[in-house]
């Protein structure tokens, strides 16, 4: 569909000088987007950009505090989801919004349920469901537990819950950061098909090659405001999308000129996860034999015989689709969770020491949801300090918590990190999600760490924080630390590792120079498009 | 720290709000009983008409305050880590009984009795709570429900021992069945002294006042200390404020379950004694029950903090010791449970309310201060 | 293996269970153990616990933990035996029903509206009801009132006016009685069936047989309506039932305060078989409840099974202090046939994956097994007669022995308990 086309037709949306503040905060800021009827319209823009709170609002989650919204040229105030799936709006949510002891029909149902004679007509739901798939090619079981369902089977299921409803417009909220390739070209597919259908479908992203790959029309998202609405005819590169996302000049990660010593400080080896629980392996057989068995008996291994070695001064990246076992890897080293195989420090077998003994051993741990498992959001700034820390100096004085040094000491994580805060006694909720980030970063720095697992470091900050702690970690990098650096940021890893390692369903599949590689074809790896099939 | 200070005021006024409700809406209660609120309140501070019913009115009320005070601090310590100990109830009991026989089954002197009963007593309450611990960490079982059980199964044992295995002489005609007497080296000395500082007349009833009061002052010290300032506090305060966190950060789930629990049950098992070594020289079928339960509704009005306990325990006390009065004065005397478990409810609630509204004033604070306007992450 | 269907086991498992009680009553000449007094008796004790437990699971599969069944029942109790002297059996069901809805919506408002920890509210609750209902006796019950002149005192109300229909099963319960016949011959098998019919079948108060018609009734709208469909979405998502256009908050305060009218219902039942509310009759019948609905896994047949056993355990001690020990054996034989069935599994498969997995683990625990069921053995030689204390710990023993076996397999809606708020997805 040309410009010209776009044009003309009545917009299917229409948002106009969308919004919304939180306290402190304004997370979207005159928006303005038109997407014409019958196309996929794409919104791009980096984690934080408020992407999010726009499809929130536009799905009745939250209410903007100033502007308008019309769909197919009638102006709505939405109060609730209801009101936008009243007018024929449905949205995909990028965490699965599905009840996991629930069968499929019910979750599709579920708020707009057939009755027959006040009982829940499950015969008319399973036919209006099973024609429904059938015409979109969306094809599931509706007598399944969704517990039991794979990632992409969850995300039809998704899908069909909206068409159930009669949307004709359909939000998809990064649908593909938890699919794998053939599932992602699956979903285009699927896609496409509705597009074909008449129905429209708003895709919002960060991935930009896949953007360019299915959309009509592209609007970029950047400090919770527009700043470009284009078809996808003029965009030329993917290149030129990104600097409309990150503004002027593209901050580049690249480290400069190697430090690689050739001392191992960190080093795993046939490190092996089992899907259904731990089960240790029988006294006298090698991990290797016991591994190949638990291959041989079929069992789904989260991680698969992953050994890689780290040397003092190198950064190496771990590039993977979400969901392929790098939490797992994280958790396995950090010895939260059990898996067979060795992990060495320096000279050190710490295989079998529990958490608290690795990290005072010099592993230090940049967790990849630092609301999760980084911080006490409802702590000051110096107990989060403490944190992780509790055994050691200064926070430590015998069986005491010393109060004083600790406040002291993130006083000067506070200066040397740039930490915008009131004061150390200031609640870590209240900091900004780049302050925080820049508050865990100097923490776990001051360990004196010789290994550093930095997940997902700058995931949800803003740019300026974003190059902060790339400096640091090309600091400490200098200074001989060896960092294993996981991320979804594909410049990010390009830009800081020394090495890349791919990991896809839970295994290594290809280690890859940074020097000589493409964003294009590391994602090729990534998705298993390139390793998994021709080197057999 | 102003950031401190402004939380602390809120939490205050939630629960003074909480208090004044929960005042007004049993006099409504009293009111519908056809009596005068005014009657009873003034029956809460009408110790009596002699001096020396005033000095027994205050000795009662300070050693009611011991005992919920302690069972407050036996449950804080779980609920710091949002490990629910329902099961205080039981395991004061059963320490109770334990600690009564075993110190009747032997003469030392005064401090090493004493000090035996204690330990023994704190041995039972902690391992009787190292049983739904256990349960816990090796096979999940939650442990609401397992000290639910556990506290009818200990109520139960009791109950038999103290007829069965465990029982004493019974004194002619006597309904009540008893452990054996404690020797005179077991009972702990008085604070009667303090009445003769102020010139008042020393209290008569219930054994004077009671000197296990210093025991619980130097446990309430303890226990602030450890949960306060130590590594092992700070442990139990991340866990119960982020659980992946706290384990990601080195502290162990699994021991700190163990270690809470064991010592919220090693504190319960002291909970009985300042009746028994104070008072009535043995565990008889009399003894006091519901203190447990009690605790729990102190500890969540203290919040959970020994300071906030101790002024919780004393009103919870203040309002118990009036019951007597407030038959008196024509007031039925249970809408002192009403106002109790209102206030609890209350301040519950407002808790939520004024937790949440802290931490938005402190976000917002925290905004304005930096002259943030810009748009930043907002969290999905 | 073939694939056998759930009810096929469970009525494989019945059938299996009444094979023992049947030859444990032969061995023991306890009748009483298949008696159709006890079977009257477990009904009537097993109603409370079941309501209770049918209560909690109206809350917990829409994810609010109830402990506060306990207060809702001691309200149910007061409110029935308070409306029950005055104006009948019927008057004093609606009033335990809307005592214990009362205790329902408070817990209701705290939790869902206010989004206090349901721990918590519901201690709170626990301390209430007794409270409240104290306070109520002490004004209404006192000396000098109507109530008093009518038989109350200041922890009783006055007798039930009036009594409830208890009709039985016409020719095989009644009149010619043949089940009863059948069951005074003690014949091995039969007489124990006619005696637990019988059991189930004479003299049941109406509102027992309504009470157990909750059952079904709970699984209905739970399972095959769209309200009871929202209903467990709550519990197991609330954000996807909220993203649908589910009123999850009014889906909560419905599933609540129907969750506190069922253990208000219990309440009633306590009342009903004492014929007056007496203060603590509850006895933690609320906790039990809540026990059952765990050990149940959250599912209504699994419930009643629960209460049923629990129920059983103290009927029998009604009828036969000394019947009570027979448990020992029984629970000897169960452990016989747990090994039976172990060993035969080892010594059929050899499969080395199997072996490999933990043998070592597997033989502790048949040890362990083994030495049980000596212990029991030997208990039900030896001990005459249980004190009554330790009978009346029997369901909570069991309640612990259950969720120590099972509860990794257990299954509790997956939201329960979590503190859900509009519009802040987690």
């Amino acid at each position: 569909m040309s410009a010209d086309t776009l044009a003309t037709a009545r917009p299917a949306v229409e948002l106009e000088g969308i919004t919304k503040r939180f306290p402190g905060v304004v997370a979207n800021h005159d928006i303005r987007i038109t997407v014409a009827p019958g196309t996929v319209h794409a919104i791009v823009g980096e984690n934080g950009a408020g992407k999010s709170t726009l499809m929130k609002i536009l799905y009745g989650m939250q209410k903007p505090d100033e502007g308008t919204i019309r769909v197919s040229g009638t102006e709505v105030a939405f109060r609730t989801p209801s009101d936008a799936i009243a007018v024929g709006i449905g949205m995909v949510h990028q965490h699965f919004m599905l009840a996991d002891n629930l069968t499929v029909l019910e979750n599709i149902v579920l708020g707009a349920e057939p009755k027959k004679g006040g009982r829940l007509d499950r015969a008319a739901a399973r036919a209006r469901i099973e024609r429904l798939a059938e015409t979109h090619g969306l094809r599931v079981d509706p007598g399944r537990l969704v517990e039991d369902l794979g990632v992409g089977d969850r995300q039809r299921v998704e899908i069909l819950k909206v068409l159930y409803r009669g949307a004709r417009i359909l939000i998809l909220d990064e649908p593909t950061a938890v699919l794998v390739p053939q599932e992602v070209e699956e979903l285009f597919q699927n896609l496409r098909e509705l597009k074909a259908e008449g129905l429209t479908v708003i895709f919002i992203s960060h991935k930009l090659d896949e953007v360019l790959g299915i959309a009509d029309a592209i609007t970029v998202i950047r400090r919770g405001t527009t700043v470009a609405s284009l078809p996808r005819s003029e965009v030329t590169s993917a290149r030129q999308l990104a600097e409309l996302m990150v503004g002027s000049e593209l901050p580049t990660p690249e480290t400069r000129e190697s430090t690689v010593t050739d001392r191992v400080a960190f080093q795993v080896g046939h490190l092996t996860m089992e899907a259904g629980g731990h089960h240790p392996a029988p006294k006298g057989v090698p991990v290797e034999e016991y591994v190949a068995k638990l291959r041989a008996d079929g069992k789904r291994l989260l991680l698969d015989d992953v050994s890689f070695a780290i040397h003092e001064g190198e950064i190496l990246g771990i590039a993977g689709v979400e969901g392929n076992g790098q939490s797992e890897l994280i958790e396995a080293i950090m010895g939260i969770r059990p898996a067979h195989g060795s992990i060495t420090l320096g000279e050190l077998d710490v295989s079998s020491w529990p958490t608290l003994r690795r990290r005072e051993s010099g592993i230090g741990y940049i967790p990849e949801d630092r609301h999760r498992q980084g911080l006490l959001l409802e702590a000051s700034l110096w107990e989060n300090r403490v944190l992780g820390h509790q055994t050691r100096k200064p926070a430590r004085k015998g069986i005491w918590v010393d109060r004083r040094a600790a406040r002291a000491d993130t006083e000067r994580i506070v200066r040397d990190y740039d930490v915008r805060t009131p004061g150390v006694d200031t609640l870590a909720l209240a900091l900004s999600g780049g302050n925080q980030q820049k508050l865990i970063v100097g923490r776990e720095m001051s360990g004196e760490p010789k290994f550093l697992i930095a997940a997902h470091p700058t995931r949800g900050v803003d740019v300026g924080a974003q190059a902060a702690i790339w400096d640091h970690l090309r600091e400490a990098r200098a200074a001989g630390l060896a960092v294993l650096l996981i991320s979804a940021d594909l410049d990010e890893l390009i830009g800081l590792s020394d090495t890349i390692r791919v990991i896809y369903r839970g295994r290594l599949v290809a280690a890859l120079d940074p020097s000589d590689i493409t964003p294009e074809r590391l994602g090729g790896y990534m998705t298993g498009a390139i390793a998994g099939t021709e080197e057999t | 720290m102003p950031a401190g200070l402004n939380r602390a005021l809120l939490t205050v006024a939630g629960a003074v709000i909480a208090i004044v409700l929960a005042i007004a809406i049993s006099s409504v209660a009293i009111i519908a009983a056809g009596a005068s609120p005014l009657d009873a309140f003034a029956a809460f501070f009408d110790f009596g008409e002699s001096a020396r019913a005033q000095s027994n009115g205050v000795a009662a009320f300070i050693n009611r305050a011991v005992p919920l005070f302690i069972a407050g601090l036996a449950v804080a310590v779980g609920f710091r880590m949002n490990l629910f100990n329902i099961g205080v109830e039981g395991q004061y009991r059963l320490a109770a009984i334990v600690a009564a026989y075993v110190g009747s089954t032997f003469t030392a002197p005064a401090p090493i009795q004493i000090a035996v009963i204690i330990v023994v007593a704190a041995l039972t309450g902690g391992l009787y709570a190292l049983i739904p611990a256990v349960m816990k960490v090796t096979r999940g079982v939650n442990e609401v429900i397992a000290t639910i059980m556990l506290n009818y199964i200990a109520i139960s044992l009791t109950s038999y021992l103290v007829r069965g295995p465990f029982a004493g002489q019974r004194a002619a005609g006597q309904l009540t069945t008893t452990t054996p007497e404690l020797p005179e080296s077991a009972m702990f000395p008085n604070l009667n002294v303090v009445f003769d500082w102020f010139g008042a007349l020393p209290p008569t009833r219930g054994g004077g006042l009671q000197g296990f009061l210093l025991v619980a002052i130097v446990l309430g010290v303890v226990v602030w200390i450890v949960l306060e300032r130590t590594r092992f506090g700070f442990d139990i305060k991340a866990s119960g404020l982020n659980g992946p966190a706290a384990l990601a950060s080195g502290v162990n789930p699994k021991k700190m379950v163990i270690a809470a629990m064991v010592m919220s049950g090693g504190i319960a098992g002291l909970i009985g004694l300042p009746e028994i070594l104070g008072d009535k020289g043995a565990f008889n079928s009399n003894f006091t029950a519901g203190l447990g339960f009690l605790g729990i509704a102190v500890a969540l009005l203290g919040r959970n903090k020994p300071v906030g306990i101790a002024i919780a325990a004393l009103l919870f006390a203040f309002l118990d010791r009036a019951q007597g009065s407030l038959q008196f004065a024509g007031v039925p005397s249970s809408v002192v449970t009403i106002i109790q478990a209102v206030i609890v409810l209350l301040v519950v609630v407002a808790n939520e309310v004024t937790n949440r509204l802290a931490l938005r004033l402190e976000e917002r604070r925290a905004a304005q201060q930096l002259g943030r306007d810009n748009p930043v992450e907002v969290t999905a | 293996m073939t694939r056998v269907r759930k009810y096929h086991l469970t009525l494989i498992g019945v059938a299996a269970l009444l094979l023992v009680m049947s030859l444990v009553r032969i061995i023991t000449g306890e009748n009483d153990i298949t008696s159709s007094g006890t079977f009257n008796a477990a009904l009537l004790l097993a109603v409370p616990i079941g309501l209770a437990g049918l209560g909690g699971l109206w809350a917990e599969r829409a994810g609010v933990v109830n402990i506060g069944l306990e207060g809702m029942m001691v309200l149910g109790t007061w409110f029935a035996g308070w409306a029950g002297y005055q104006w009948g059996p019927v008057a004093a069901l609606v009033a335990g029903l809307l005592g214990g809805a009362i205790g329902g919506l408070i817990h209701a408002v705290a939790t869902v509206t206010f989004g206090v920890d349901h721990i918590i509210s519901g201690v709170a609750i626990n301390l209430l009801g007794p409270g409240v209902t104290r306070f109520l006796s002490e004004v209404l019950f006192k000396e000098g009132t109507r109530a008093s002149a009518a038989g109350a005192g200041i922890t009783t109300s006055p007798p039930i006016s009036g009594s409830a229909w208890t009709p039985s099963l016409p020719v095989l319960s009644d009149g010619p009685d043949l089940l009863g016949k059948l069951e005074s011959t003690h014949w091995f098998l039969l007489s124990d069936l006619a005696g637990i019919l019988r059991g189930l079948t004479h003299d049941v108060n109406i509102l027992v047989v309504l009470a157990v018609l909750l059952l079904p009734l709970t699984y209905f709208v739970l399972w095959h309506t769209a309200f009871g469909l929202r209903l467990r979405s709550a519990g197991e998502n609330p954000w996807a039932a909220e993203s649908l256009g589910v009123n999850v908050y009014l889906t909560k305060y419905v599933a609540v305060v129907i969750s506190g009218a069922f253990a208000g219902l219990g309440g009633v039942f306590l009342v009903f078989v004492s014929n007056k509310y007496v203060e603590g009759q509850t006895q933690g019948r609320g906790f039990i409840g809540l026990a059952t609905m765990i050990f149940g896994n959250w599912r209504p047949g699994g419930l009643a099974a629960g209460a049923s056993l629990f129920g059983y355990a103290s009927g029998l001690q009604l009828r036969s202090s000394g019947a009570v020990t027979t448990f020992f054996l029984f629970g000897a034989v169960l452990l016989l046939a747990y090994l039976v069935i172990q060993v035969r599994r080892l010594l059929a498969a050899d499969r080395p994956a199997e072996l490999a997995a933990g043998p070592a683990r597997q033989y502790t625990l048949m040890a362990f097994a083994a030495l049980g069921m000596v212990v029991l053995f030997w208990l039900w030689l030896t001990v005459e007669q249980l004190p009554n204390e330790f009978v009346f710990i029997t369901p909570h023993v069991l309640t612990l022995l259950v969720l120590l076996v099972a509860s990794q397999r257990l299954r509790p809606p997956k939201a329960d308990g979590v503190r859900y708020r509009r519009g802040e997805q987690h």
